[in-house]
């Protein structure tokens, strides 16, 4: 199994709000691989659940850190990378 | 954050009139007018921000509960008001279950951070079972008051 890590910051003014953590699990949710996400790599949730995306409470200027574990490990981390560093298109 | 410092003890709604999505956030907005947060002027207004927000996306995350909210230049304070329905409502909810704990929140536009770390408190709750379970089952604001103390007072 392949495991990949990224570290990204938040960058859009909102922060992860509402509507950037439901794009963030559903683009998570595309993949099979397992997929968290947190403040520190001993500190992560469930990035697939809206719910506890939320309880990151990300801020514009959050960093945050992504760990994949499957098959499409890299792909994941990639896109999920992308659509933070985009600002959830806001 | 703690949620009991921002609900509004009078916006608690243990058994909701409304029986549909639109209804509900006029009843509970209503709440908030009527427990003097929410003017009458805004009553209106913020009603329909809150139903074109949640028209672009539910806020029905699963679980059956859902967290309707907008932020407004308008809106100065944080306010929740809580709503409870024993039929279930249908919010479109994202697995299409209805929900029965409503959690609805008013955000200054300005305080993004406020917002979310809102959201944080809100979430921390609602993401577990026996919260949820409780919640559904209070019957008087004073149950949703003790359960919402006993939850912040709780370490995360």
């Amino acid at each position: 199994m392949a495991t990949a890590t990224k570290t990204v910051k938040i960058t859009n003014r909102l922060g992860m709000h509402a509507r950037p953590a439901m794009l963030f699990a559903e683009v998570a949710g595309k993949f099979a691989a397992t997929i968290t996400v947190g403040h520190a790599e001993s500190d992560q949730v469930d990035a697939k659940s809206i719910m506890q995306l939320m309880m990151l409470a990300a801020t514009e200027g959050t960093a945050l850190i992504i760990i994949a574990d499957g098959e499409d490990a890299d792909n994941a981390t990639e896109e999920l990378a992308a659509l933070v560093d985009s600002g959830f298109n806001e | 954050m703690k949620l009991m410092d921002i609900v509004v003890k009078d916006a608690i709604i243990p058994e909701l009139v409304a029986t549909n999505r639109d209804g509900v956030i006029t009843e509970m907005v209503d709440a908030l007018v009527n427990s003097g947060c929410v003017t009458e002027e805004q009553r209106e207004e913020f009603t329909k921000a809150i139903i074109r927000r949640e028209n672009k996306g539910s806020t029905g995350f699963g679980h059956g509960v859902a967290v309707p909210h907008v932020k407004h230049a308008n809106i100065k304070t944080m306010y929740i008001a809580i709503g409870n329905s024993a039929d279930g409502v249908d919010f479109k909810a994202l697995d299409r279950e209805p929900v029965y704990s409503i959690v609805l929140l008013l955000s200054p536009e300005d305080q993004p951070e406020n917002h979310l770390d809102a959201m944080e408190a809100i979430f921390s709750s609602l993401s577990q079972d026996t919260f949820r379970r409780f919640l559904r089952q209070a019957n008087s604001p004073a149950d949703v008051l003790t359960l919402l103390t006993e939850t912040d007072n709780a370490v995360r």
